[in-house]
């Protein structure tokens, strides 16, 4: 509170602290009515009894969770046992997100620390380029990946005329183009944050690091990885985050052999399951998974932050 | 000099570098030269022709496409608008309010669509309208696109304010002015940039919305996102190719304007 004139000042700022009730009025009252309370009601539905064809009867139970995790046999009476068909979907979807990871880190990393290092005039021009590919529609970067990998696609076309293969590689509706999809979505969500932390770098100590006979590979290890691990987190959780609740690419790039959460969830309310108290409780596992992520992520960029 | 540049430098980076753009950049450009293809058939190449584009316009699916293309623009137009007036009221409350209670939460909510994964907040959305028995249709997606355009109209304008010394308010205060007036005359021309791109970032995230409008759309309302979807469920066709370029070549121009706005302002 004191020396609120020199910081700036947190008295100056308060301008509109009159009015600031009913400027935030609007945004409360849409993002109460139309986010937080629909979130809300899902939470309830998920504990409710399904209707057939869609919809639900008002009496509660834990029986989409009970269907989610656990299998009693045909007839609903054997004793519980994990139920690994939903199981299996969601660790396939883990498992997917996070060598979708993986592969963006290699290629993110080098790319952001590349561009960080132009001089300043280039560097935004790097940057406008990376973003560019990120606003444009999902979908249609989605149906452009199905279109390039197709058995018949320009990418089997360029391999054989070159005469690396014979036939045609066999990508499309495989796990691996769900993969590549997902890479291909979410990579520039990887290049920008650590752009950012990398930008911000010291590189003063990669050279006192340098002049004490550090080898550049122990100085990137070492000193600056350290350094941008922040921006380096941020990329994997902004990369895998969206991966595990992809819909598009496996639904374009993977059949229906390669489900994902997404598409189980999907199921249930547009497709042919229509349960949807069971939809709304792997919303609800997805859901938490993310929060949890997410808590986890905001301590430790907290601690990071205590740490500077 | 070249020793600093040295410890900057890693071999192979520009390398990796070259190949993630080209990564990012091939697909989309295969498709654009695609979309110019004469032939009947998406597989072979039969010279250049605007056939595709005329057939979006003309051919016997256009009065799908067109219907489509107004929901889409319409929404998108009404749905950022409001969404922007709605961002820049809170950012000005936010960056300006000073220090209270509501100040975290209202962050915490504005944020909260983009922590939300897309699919939990379309199934979330989908479940709301049905329990308050709100017939899905053109509606239901302009409400969802307005709520959930909000943060992104936030961020650009909250990033612009925070850059903005609230010296020039006082200044005009000072001098008598009213504090709707020095809004109005100072702080709001100010936050024009901001606003601009918040408008065309939300505007973006709008058109482009597949997951959400899926789910929350009543039956025979389309946006070109699921008009494109469908479609491409029954097979790829060439014409989608011409309407996903004419959506990528917008976006591309919607993107540039938006940057060029924002960096204007810097030099200023």
């Amino acid at each position: 509170m004191a020396g609120g004139a020199a910081s700036g000042g947190s008295a100056a700022s308060d301008t509109y602290r009159q009015a600031r009730n009913w400027l935030l009025l609007p945004s409360w009252l849409v993002l109460v009515v139309f986010v937080l309370m629909p979130v809300c009601v899902m939470v309830i539905y998920s504990f409710l009894t399904k209707e057939f064809r869609g919809g639900v009867i008002w009496d509660p139970t834990l029986a989409a969770y009970d269907q989610f995790f656990f299998d009693r046999g045909l007839f609903g009476d054997d004793d519980p046992t994990l139920q690994w068909t939903y199981i299996s979907i969601f660790w396939r979807s883990i498992w997917q997100a996070g060598l979708a990871t993986i592969l963006s880190l290699l290629i993110g990393f080098p790319t952001a620390y590349y561009i960080a290092t132009r001089p300043a005039n280039t560097r935004a021009l790097w940057v406008f380029l990376i973003t560019i590919p990120y606003w444009v529609n999902l979908l249609i970067r989605t149906v452009s990946m199905k279109f390039l990998l197709r058995d018949e696609g320009p990418l089997n076309d360029f391999l054989m005329n070159i005469g690396l293969i014979g036939d045609p590689l066999h990508i499309i509706n495989t796990n691996l183009a769900v993969q590549l999809g997902l890479f291909y979505s979410y990579l520039p969500f990887m290049v920008l944050p650590i752009y950012a932390s990398v930008e911000r770098y010291n590189f003063t100590m990669s050279e006192a690091a340098a002049d004490l006979y550090a080898t550049k590979w122990t100085t990137l290890r070492r000193i600056l990885l350290p350094a941008v691990k922040p921006g380096v987190i941020a990329g994997c959780i902004l990369v895998f985050v969206p991966s595990l609740g992809a819909f598009l690419a496996p639904d374009l790039l993977g059949g229906a052999k390669n489900f994902m959460i997404g598409s189980l969830i999907e199921e249930q309310f547009k497709g042919n399951a229509g349960n949807w108290p069971f939809g709304a409780a792997a919303s609800m596992v997805l859901l938490t998974m993310v929060m949890v992520i997410l808590l986890i992520f905001a301590r430790q960029q907290r601690r990071g932050g205590g740490e500077q | 000099m070249s020793s600093t540049t040295d410890v900057k430098t890693y071999a192979g980076f520009r390398f990796i570098t070259i190949l993630c753009l080209f990564i990012l950049y091939a697909p989309l450009v295969v498709v654009t030269v695609y979309s110019f293809n004469a032939s009947e058939s998406i597989t072979t190449w039969g010279g250049l022709s605007l056939r595709w584009y005329a057939d979006v316009f003309t051919g016997p699916e256009s009065a799908k496409f067109q219907q489509a293309a107004f929901n889409s623009f319409s929404i998108a137009i009404i749905a950022a608008t409001i969404a922007t007036a709605i961002a820049t009221a809170a950012a000005t409350a936010i960056v300006r309010g000073g220090k209270y209670k509501l100040r975290g939460p209202s962050i915490g909510l504005i944020s909260l669509p983009i922590m939300v994964p897309e699919i939990v907040l379309a199934v979330a959305t989908l479940i709301f309208f049905n329990s308050i028995g709100f017939t899905r249709g053109y509606m239901t997606i302009l409400v969802a696109h307005t709520a959930f355009c909000i943060p992104f109209a936030y961020l650009p304008i909250q990033a612009r304010m925070q850059g903005i010394e609230d010296t020039y308010e006082h200044a005009a205060m000072d001098l008598y002015a009213t504090k709707a007036q020095a809004f109005r005359r100072i702080l709001f021309p100010l936050m024009m940039p901001g606003i601009i791109s918040g408008f065309l970032l939300a505007f973006i995230v709008s058109l482009d919305d597949f997951i959400i409008t899926n789910f929350v759309k009543g039956a025979g309302v389309e946006t070109l996102p699921t008009a494109i979807f469908g479609s491409v469920k029954q097979g790829l066709k060439p014409n989608i190719m011409a309407i996903s370029t004419m959506l990528l070549g917008l976006s591309i121009v919607m993107v540039t304007i938006s940057y060029f706005v924002s960096k204007s302002d810097n030099t200023k």
